[in-house]
């Protein structure tokens, strides 16, 4: 059988799964965990506690900032130390909650328990209810993004969804989180999968899962025939070829279905597909069935000079630095410091940046890896046009924004661009085409944007 | 001889025919412009800098035109020609103009590669924007200039330099025009364009960081940390503290300098002023030095009243 | 602990460099290397050494001394590329002093005055053979036999296949054409009466290149196929019609066409930038070098059909647009 793949561009980097056979463990809880108050896509949350209260894990410690915007909550038990500002990800300082951890005092609503809830069991759980739960439970997207899930499970009236494809691709080189919780959590991942199948009311399913993964496909295809087989629901596991960026939401669903999202303002689901991380599904069922907000996630901490790189299972608030310390400590070299893969990761520039709910890996790359050859002229090899899996012109793009010919960039549609760095990977003469077309895209959407506002 | 004359007549009449064509056309497809247009534009520099916010000398010309028709040359006028130029067109046109200050482009960061310590790295591509979108910058100020010279790129007039000690830009005052292409042109903000002031003096808060003071400070040895002792030292309430950060309203400005006396990181910065006398010979001439600087701002403020009245 | 680096994203990159590309070029003509050596003698090694030497001086010279720039950039492979093209074209008689000048047109006229690697409009190699051939006709248009192994300038010179085919055309006797090699004479290069040019005398040598850089994905098959598929269809069209056209496998086999196409019009720097712009290319180089091959004064036409395609790339640059992801069909 054919093994499928999105139809245009796409590079094969060296995967370096180095923790793949870690079985995940359970981080040890920080002295002082930061909240910082964007974590998602969309407004930032807004805090609802105050210096000196007291809070236990699964406090709400904010609240939504808007309808695309999800609340926190503290996934530690403790006093609120302060809200001020802190680095995160981005490198700025950003306004966050600061709690200093006391024990690990629980909430009483979340069922602590391992006993695996389904649907049946709960007749109670309309697609309505589902959908608040989530909505409640400050569910975003786990894949890195942080899109608030229950957003994507309301589409806008012009679509209609006819599918729900999990992403269990896990594309980028040396992450391995996803693959550990599918092997870890098949069962629960299965009833989040029907969750967000009853909540989109829909009864298709498919996961799409790359062939560098055979044990988790095999498990999950046996498990998938076994749960849903003979039920109203259709479920597929699909083996993926093994490609970057096959799990770009773009590209999943072309590779899935075979159907090609439009350029933006088109989404996946105008196509008829909601695309949920693997991750996402099993914090849909934690959220649903056991009554448990979103505050921790399995992330892969990794990196070749990394003494033990392995996957925790780690609260939210935790600060990189105590991740890579349990793993052996910084490297003696010059190191970059990503939070995600090294093809999407950001760079972080302290590693007091805490965890946060996108935060897939913590991978650091060191030495050689850590340094950028010096770029050379473009020598129109056109390999990147053959990298894109856009179908873009990078090279044009690249230099359009440099000279900034704004007008032209939009014509040749910059705003497609899903900033992957296939283009950058593949180009011989090491140059900088993303750092252009990143700053070329903002400012073209800046220019979309003021236009429609005019209107 | 045949020859010659055959061809002589023939190029003759081909020229005389080509002639007839174009002055037809010029007749028949004239487009009428207004004269005076062309003449605005020849009294403008021509450097179509896109300072005045069009596209170029002529467009600017034509928007003076159509300003003056309207009734108004307000909010229309070349920063690089300045009140000599736009004096001179607004004879032509037969209007008048507000009198303004000459401005110039300041740069709003002390953070010297000394006061402000790298942290971490940047590997990439040179740009302030590109480093901009990455993070805070090579050092803990997020606020603060990134040193990658976008500005200096910006300038058509070779008035920003980046000095290579400092790591920071410097405007060139006799260079710069006020086209506020580097003010566009920089990410964070950091320049502005300011009042040059009577003598070329202007005072300003060299610092735009907004984090609180123990951060900005831990970040940038030359910071301001807000704490508003300018504020309310100024005599003329020309200074406002917001985001624990101090700004000077330079039309308020007096160049008193009691602002830079108090300030305890020294982030207020004093341009084109005599040097302070040495302190062993303070004491005596107390009076003279005192008086002087208090002298100027009167005489600023009365030639600004004058001004005002006139 | 070392310090932390920041930059954007990507932070990982692929093992292609500028280096690789280049020099597996060179590596891909190693074969026709041998090929001229072992058909052109002692002659083909003067005329490669000193074109290939020629271009690397003038580049590293013309760097230092004109352009001021700090580093050369004759190490990435480009210079010593060109001059082995540049040698592939030539006959190899040529005097010395005639392949120094095609190098300085090459090098200091087509590429460096445009701003170096990446940024010239036509093909340097085949700009220095154009020069010549306007410059120097008598001498590039002698071709030595093959077979000379210790002959240079005093070479014995004989009539190329494409010089018969034209012959054949002006006669309008097609019996003419019965004094072409044959088939496998013409692919392995090795007609007792053959000659050409030092690069193009063994098509077997040159498609062991073209797989070379196939394998290592350095060029993709589209300009190569579409060239000689084109050439393959037109002549065996004109060749049905009129059997003084010569027979569409000698006509592939003939020339410049196998070297042009494998090697010249594959060049990244001018050709187009999209597969489908490859094949409007290629198809067009196709048909110019059969229209100048037959109706032209030239014999050759492929150096002149992919100097004029060079200059249509920026066109075809900038209508031909790769497919877009989710494009709507309008």
């Amino acid at each position: 059988m054919k093994i499928r793949t999105f139809s245009i561009g796409g590079i094969h980097p060296e995967e370096n799964k180095l923790s793949n056979d870690a079985a995940t463990q359970v981080a040890a809880l920080p002295v002082q965990a930061i909240f910082p108050l964007s974590q998602h896509i969309g407004a930032p949350a807004k805090p609802v506690v105050a210096k000196g209260d007291k809070v236990k894990v699964g406090t709400m410690i904010a609240e939504a900032g808007g309808f695309v915007s999800a609340p926190i909550y503290s996934s530690v038990s403790g006093t609120v130390l302060k809200i001020d500002t802190a680095v995160d990800a981005t490198g700025y300082r950003k306004p966050a909650i600061i709690i200093n951890v006391d024990g690990d005092e629980w909430e009483k609503s979340i069922d602590r328990s391992n006993k695996l809830e389904t649907v049946e069991e709960h007749p109670e759980l309309t697609p309505e209810e589902i959908v608040n739960r989530i909505k409640v439970a400050g569910v975003t997207g786990m894949g890195g993004a942080g899109f608030p899930t229950f957003i994507k499970l309301c589409p806008p009236p012009t679509a209609k969804a006819e599918c729900v494809i999990i992403n269990a691709v896990e594309c980028e080189p040396y992450i391995t989180a996803d693959y550990r919780l599918m092997l870890e959590k098949s069962d629960e991942i299965l009833v989040g999968l029907e969750l967000l199948m009853k909540a989109a009311k829909v009864t298709r399913g498919y996961i799409g899962i790359e062939t560098n993964k055979p044990q988790a496909i095999e498990l999950l295809a046996d498990k998938c025939a076994k749960k849903f087989g003979g039920s109203a629901y259709e479920v597929e596991v699909v083996p993926l070829k093994q490609r970057y960026p096959q799990g770009g939401e773009k590209q999943l669903v072309d590779a899935v279905i075979n159907r090609q999202v439009p350029a933006p303002p088109a989404i996946p689901v105008n196509v008829g597909a909601i695309v949920q991380n693997v991750g996402t599904a099993f914090a849909v069922y934690e959220a649903v069935m056991k009554h448990k907000p979103l505050f921790e996630r399995y992330t892969t901490v990794t990196g070749k000079k990394l003494r033990q790189p392995g996957n925790y299972l780690v609260r939210m608030g935790t600060p990189m630095k105590d991740l890579i310390a349990v793993c052996g400590g910084m490297p003696e070299e010059d190191s970059k410091v990503l939070a995600g893969g090294p093809m999407m990761g950001k760079a972080l520039t302290s590693t007091d940046v805490p965890v946060c709910k996108g935060t897939n890996s913590v991978t650091i790359l060191s030495g050689e890896d850590a340094v950028r050859k010096e770029p050379q002229p473009c020598i129109r090899c056109a390999k990147c046009v053959s990298a894109c899996p856009m179908g873009l012109e990078p090279y044009l793009l690249a230099k359009l924004s440099a000279v900034s010919n704004w007008e032209r960039c939009e014509s040749e549609d910059i705003v497609s661009c899903i900033e992957c760095g296939s283009c950058q990977f593949t180009c011989p003469a090491h140059r900088p085409l993303l750092d252009n077309i990143r700053l070329g895209k903002q400012t073209v959407m800046g220019i979309i944007r003021s236009r429609q506002a005019k209107k | 001889m045949n020859f010659m004359m055959i061809a002589v007549a023939v190029l003759g009449v081909i020229g005389l025919v080509a002639a007839l064509v174009l002055y037809v056309c010029s007749k028949k497809f004239a487009v009428y412009e207004d004269p005076r247009i062309s003449q605005v534009a020849a009294l403008l520099p021509g450097a179509n800098c896109g300072g005045c916010g069009f596209a170029g000398c002529s467009a600017l010309a034509e928007a003076l035109v159509k300003g003056a028709d309207a009734g108004s040359l307000d909010g229309i006028s070349c920063p690089v020609g300045g009140q000599e130029v736009m004096g001179k067109v607004a004879d032509l046109l037969g209007m008048a103009i507000a009198n303004g200050d000459p401005m110039v482009a300041v740069v709003r960061c002390g953070g010297t590669c000394e006061l402000r310590q790298k942290v971490v790295s940047y590997d990439g591509l040179r740009s302030c924007a590109a480093m901009n979108a990455c993070g805070a910058g090579e050092t803990g100020c997020g606020f603060g200039c990134l040193g990658c010279g976008d500005c200096v790129s910006a300038c058509q007039f070779d008035a920003i330099h980046m000095n290579p000690e400092t790591g920071l830009p410097e405007v060139d005052e006799d260079r710069c025009t006020a086209c506020g292409a580097c003010a566009k042109a920089c990410p964070r903000h950091v320049i502005e364009l300011r009042k040059k002031g009577v003598k070329g003096r202007r005072v300003y808060v060299e610092c735009v960081n907004k984090d609180k003071g123990a951060v900005a400070m831990k970040a940038c040895k030359a910071a301001c940390i807000g704490c508003g002792k300018c504020a309310k030292e100024c005599p003329f309430g020309a200074i406002t503290v917001e985001n624990n950060v101090s700004y000077i309203d330079y039309t308020k400005c007096r160049l008193c300098r009691k602002c830079m006396a108090v300030c305890p990181t020294h982030a207020i910065k004093a341009v084109n002023f005599p040097a302070p006398k040495p302190k062993a010979e303070v004491q005596t001439e107390a009076t003279p030095s005192a008086v002087k600087p208090a002298a100027q701002p009167k005489a600023s403020t009365t030639t600004k009243q004058e001004e005002e009245q006139a | 602990m070392g310090k932390l680096i920041v930059s954007l994203s990507p932070h990982a990159h692929g093992t292609d460099t500028v280096e690789r590309n280049m020099y597996g070029v060179i590596i891909a003509l190693l074969p026709a290397l041998v090929a001229s050596f072992w058909f052109f003698g002692i002659g083909s090694v003067i005329v490669t050494a000193t074109s290939v030497a020629a271009c690397v001086l003038f580049e590293w010279a013309i760097n230092k001394y004109m352009l001021r720039n700090e580093r050369t950039t004759v190490c990435d492979g480009s210079a010593v590329l060109t001059g082995l093209l540049l040698a592939f074209n030539l006959p190899s008689n040529l005097p010395l002093w005639i392949i120094i000048i095609g190098a300085l047109f090459a090098i200091g006229f087509a590429k460096m005055p445009f701003g170096g690697l990446g940024n010239n409009l036509f093909n340097p190699a085949l700009v220095g053979r154009a020069a010549l051939l306007v410059a120097f006709p008598a001498q590039m248009t002698t071709w030595p036999k093959v077979g000379q192994t210790f002959a240079y300038l005093d070479a014995e010179t004989g009539a190329t296949p494409l010089s018969i085919m034209k012959q054949a055309i002006k006669s309008g006797d097609a019996s003419v054409l019965d004094r072409l090699p044959d088939s496998l004479s013409l692919f392995l290069g090795n007609h007792p009466d053959g000659a050409g040019a030092m690069g193009e005398i063994c098509a077997l040598a040159l498609l062991l290149g073209l797989a070379y850089m196939l394998w290592k994905k350095i060029i993709t098959w589209h300009i190569p196929v579409s060239i000689i598929v084109t050439v393959f269809v037109l002549a065996g069209l004109m060749h049905v019609v009129n059997p003084v056209y010569a027979d569409p496998v000698s006509v592939v086999l003939s020339g410049g066409l196998m070297l042009g196409a494998i090697f010249m019009a594959t060049d990244y720097v001018t050709s187009p930038m999209t597969h489908r712009g490859q094949l409007i290319y290629g198809v067009a180089i196709g048909a110019l070098t059969v229209i100048i091959r037959n109706w032209g004064a030239y014999p050759e036409g492929m150096s002149f059909a992919i100097l004029i395609m060079n200059a249509f790339t920026p066109l075809i640059n900038n209508y031909v647009k790769p497919k877009r992801f989710g494009e709507v069909a309008k």
